[in-house]
């Protein structure tokens, strides 16, 4: 079976059943998407399936075959950081940080859906159903909230986006 | 004086060694008796040992940072503490955690060990105070929890910073020939009159030699470049790519993953299994009985999980209450005892005060919080190895020294061929107390030698392998009078939650249990009949540490009950509180909260405002609640909160503590209870115990004071108001007194 992950063709052998998440993590060492509840409860392994954020403890290897695999990983690196991620530094969103990769591409496949449907800014209402998926034990919510604002600013409105400190 | 007689009086001595290739700088401690030994088992008994806290080769500098990170930000605290006098800016310097010895004994912890309120500043309490720590550090305990991270490492890290910052200076005087005062440390270097900077790197075996400074006087904290502003976590770029490796993602050459199937009674090893189907399935590789179950080994965590569930096991019957109603029922019964328990205040004579009041004066409730699961994001797991002549164990754990102790004990190897390596966890709360995952994994790995194993907890085993907090009951008597609250009588029960604790250490614990009055009998209230009496009932589930311990409970009933009182005596919630509190630091926070919450204002039609107060680890804490009832149910729109835990030493990770701590508070007040059937958790996994999520978080503001002038810890302490407070504003605003958590049982949550 062939999956394609962050642009990396891989040649895997597992059953058709066995969860992305598990070949993603046990097979090819692609260590982003956490394992947290394994019934797509809490949302640490969000990954991108065909640009659509997905639970990768709910879709099998053979669901994800021949679609492009997105991971954190993926996302953004070193000085080319997606404005998610970005987002997430400025506002210091995390505390031990097992659910943020999870939460930053709930939240890029959030606002690039936005930004595909020419919607406007989310507002609070709409990031909170946007994020329901997405559990985060620490408390971590209300600077993920922030984030999520300022990330919009960047992605939808980059013009009329001000240079924005950070809240302390 | 020898090095030996300094050290028989005082704690630490901090002093330097010289490494291959460079220095390091930390503290001494005298070693008696059978501690472990960061020397290995060459070193002889009462042997003085060097613990480092920075170690600088011609490669780098390297700060160790000893208390585990389970989010806290406490690695980041750690270094900047030894980089504030070090002259380091944040990047020149490597991270490592250490090794568990016993310089790194946890001195700040003796504050929980004995009953006094840590407010209690009476000869008779710091005494005893002085003495717990003795035997705290004779324990070798190095532990990470009860909020107590900051105040230990406040002193002894910029201490050996500084230590190092000498040397270096005196190293590069050497060196260079230059006079001593005309150089200057600056941002991982010694600068010289010319410009000139010499690396510490250039520095290290130079330093080496250098005999340590006399005296050192520490930075004020006017001074500070590091401290007392926001630091930048050292995790956090790590964290938003997914590089951050915590102990569930290591990887090893030969891994094999692993699982466990762990009685969910907890009450011993299977009675029979049939693991036949399972060891046929793809990937599966051996099925192995360990301590209470069985390991099931595979090339994959999944796989390993597929053959677990193919198992059929059949468990012993549970060792505790089988039935959550009986649970109730034994501390129902502890309650309806007349007297017994132990008296933890007894101030006047409340129940005289009651017994003489007109029925009119009188106030009565009961108040129930239930068993909650700390069910941290990462499962617990654990990397492990055994080999001809040593156990090396990866995990992220907050007693590493007992940890060691007990691995030997458990693998019947000595304790110098235990190798632990602490590791980053994805949370903990408490829950990394415990040594369900570790006490499996030796198990496994004494009988796959050779072979590097990770095991990784299913969510469902984990939830049934919790100790959770403590179930509780408290009844309440009070009397009000002329519009104040006059008397107050109030009886818990409960189980042990120290005495649960410390059994599963194979330790007894003989003495009356301060947590199941903690948060009661010593908050500073000035009431003048005010009675505490608690009831300690055994037999209930094992319970565990979680996050605010005592208080989470206690806190719920004192608050709430107080709240009750002063509505019945037609009080202003706020200014009653403020003419009971005799503590200022606390009549300060209260104030403050209430200021910041422009209390008393005009509030809507299904608003309400409620405030709660609490002083547990040391520290007081106000908050005040804002909700509105909504055609969905409630919501809460805003939390104001006001603390003073003394010098802040990173004022971003102070709040995001707070704000933590606050929506653990409020997520299971709401939403949580673990309950038993037939001994086990009814609860498996986070859609029947799901904490908060986004949508039920609300705006949270805070103010810190800093007028205690001692600095302590900032991750318990603002979980106990929250709930009281949310439960007094739910009044407020809809007239309903919740006496029950949770909440979501009795009303709806928007």
């Amino acid at each position: 079976m062939k999956l394609t992950v962050n642009g990396t063709e891989h040649e895997v052998d597992v059953e058709a059943e066995m969860p992305l998440l598990w070949v993603l993590r046990d097979e090819l060492g692609i260590l982003g998407p956490k394992y947290g509840c394994g019934v797509a409860q809490c949302g640490a392994c969000t990954v991108h399936l065909a640009g659509e954020a997905v639970r990768a403890c709910q879709v099998t290897a053979a669901d994800a075959e021949g679609l492009a695999i997105l991971t954190i990983e993926g996302l953004g690196q070193g000085d080319a950081l997606h404005a998610v991620q970005k987002a997430w530094l400025l506002h210091q969103v995390s505390q031990c940080g097992y659910c943020q990769a999870g939460q930053i591409m709930q939240t890029a496949a959030f606002l690039e859906g936005r930004k595909a449907s020419n919607a406007g800014l989310p507002t609070d209402p709409e990031i909170d159903e946007a994020l329901s998926g997405n559990l985060c034990r620490c408390g971590t919510y209300p600077r993920i909230r922030a984030a999520v604002h300022t990330a919009a600013r960047a992605v939808l409105a980059p013009l009329s986006a001000p240079a924005e400190e950070p809240r302390e | 004086m020898t090095l030996a007689q300094a050290l028989s009086r005082r704690k630490f001595l901090i002093g330097s060694v010289a490494v291959l290739g460079g220095v390091a700088f930390g503290s001494y401690s005298l070693l008696r008796g059978p501690k472990e030994h960061p020397l290995g088992s060459d070193a002889p008994d009462d042997a003085m040992v060097f613990n480092p806290w920075v170690v600088i080769d011609a490669r780098t500098v390297t700060l160790i940072a000893p208390h585990a990170d389970f989010g806290q930000g406490v690695t980041t605290m750690q270094t900047a503490l030894i980089a504030e006098e070090l002259d380091l800016e944040p990047g020149q310097f490597e991270i490592s955690f250490g090794g568990p010895s016993a310089a790194y004994a946890n001195t700040a912890l003796a504050d929980l060990a004995i009953p006094f309120a840590t407010s209690d500043r009476s000869a008779l309490a710091d005494g005893l105070r002085a003495a717990t720590d003795a035997s705290v550090a004779f324990l070798g305990v190095q532990i990470t929890g009860g909020s107590t991270s900051a105040p230990d490492s406040f002193e002894k890290l910029r201490m050996a910073g500084a230590m190092a910052r000498e040397a270096l200076l005196s190293a590069a005087a050497q060196k260079t020939g230059l006079p001593r005062e005309s150089l200057r440390s600056h941002a991982g270097a010694v600068h010289l009159p010319d410009g000139t900077g010499l690396p510490y790197t250039t520095l290290a075996t130079l330093a080496a030699g250098q005999p340590p400074a006399a005296s050192i006087a520490l930075r004020p904290a006017e001074s500070w470049r590091l401290l007392g502003k926001p630091l930048r976590n050292v995790h956090d770029t790590a964290i938003v790519t997914g590089a951050l490796r915590y102990c569930i993602d290591l990887e090893a050459e030969g891994l094999a993953h692993a699982t466990l199937l762990l009685n969910p009674r907890k009450s011993g090893p299977a009675l029979s299994y049939d693991a036949a189907r399972a060891l046929s399935m793809r990937g599966a590789e051996r099925i192995v009985e360990i301590a209470d179950g069985l390991a099931i080994v595979a090339d994959n965590t999944w796989r390993a999980f597929q053959a677990a569930d193919a198992i059929d096991v059949d468990w012993p019957p549970s060792a505790h209450l089988a039935e959550q109603a009986d649970h109730w029922a034994a501390l129902e019964a502890a309650l309806s005892q007349t007297g017994g328990g132990t008296v933890w205040r007894d101030d006047g004579d409340a129940a005289q005060s009651f017994a003489e009041a007109p029925q009119a004066d009188r106030i009565e409730a009961s108040y129930r919080v239930p068993y909650v699961a700390h069910q941290p994001l990462e499962p617990l797991s654990v990397m492990i190895k055994a080999s001809a002549d040593r156990l090396d164990i990866w995990a992220a754990h907050q007693l590493p020294g007992i940890l060691r102790r007990r691995v030997a004990w458990r693998s019947g190897l000595s304790m110098a061929q235990i190798q632990f390596h602490q590791q980053i966890a994805g949370g903990s709360f408490g829950h990394r107390f415990e040594f369900t995952a570790i006490d499996g994994a030796v198990d496994l790995a004494m009988q796959m030698p050779g072979r590097p194993l990770k095991v990784t907890l299913r969510r469902e085993v984990d939830f049934a392998q919790d100790h959770p907090r403590p179930i509780g009951m408290a009844r309440a008597q009070g009397v009000v009078r002329e519009g104040r609250v006059e008397a107050c009588q109030m009886v818990a029960a409960g189980p042990s939650l120290v005495g649960s604790t410390v059994s599963r250490l194979g330790l007894p614990y003989p003495l009356s249990d301060s947590q199941l009055a903690i948060g009661l009998f010593d908050q500073p209230y000035a009431l003048s009949d005010f009675r505490v009496a608690a009831h300690q009932v055994d037999g209930l589930a094992p319970v565990g540490f979680w996050r605010s311990i005592g208080g989470s409970g206690n806190t719920f009933f004192l608050e709430s009950f107080l709240d009750e009182m002063i509505h019945a005596a037609g009080a202003d919630p706020v200014a009653e509180r403020l003419r009971l509190l005799t503590d200022p630091l606390a009549r300060k926070v209260l104030e403050a909260a209430a200021e910041m919450a422009n209390w008393g204002r005009k509030m809507g039609p299904g608003q309400g405002q409620g405030v709660a107060f609490s002083l547990v680890y040391g520290v007081p804490v106000a908050e005040v609640v804002e909700v509105t009832e909504t055609d969905q149910g409630i919501r809460i729109d805003h939390v104001h909160v006001a603390c003073d835990a003394g010098p802040v030493l990173d004022p971003v990770n102070f709040t995001k503590q707070v704000e933590g701590g606050v929506l653990w508070g409020l997520g299971h007040a709401i939403n949580c209870k673990i309950t038993y059937a037939q001994g086990q958790a009814e609860q498996a996994n986070y859609y029947d115990h799901p904490g908060l999520r986004l949508g039920q978080s609300p705006r949270i503001d805070l103010r810190i004071l800093q007028n205690a002038p001692v600095l302590r810890g900032i991750g318990e302490p603002p979980v106990p108001p929250a709930a009281p407070a949310l439960a007094n504003a739910i009044f407020a605003a809809t007239g309903q007194r919740l006496r029950e958590m949770p909440f979501a049982d009795h009303i709806d949550f928007a």
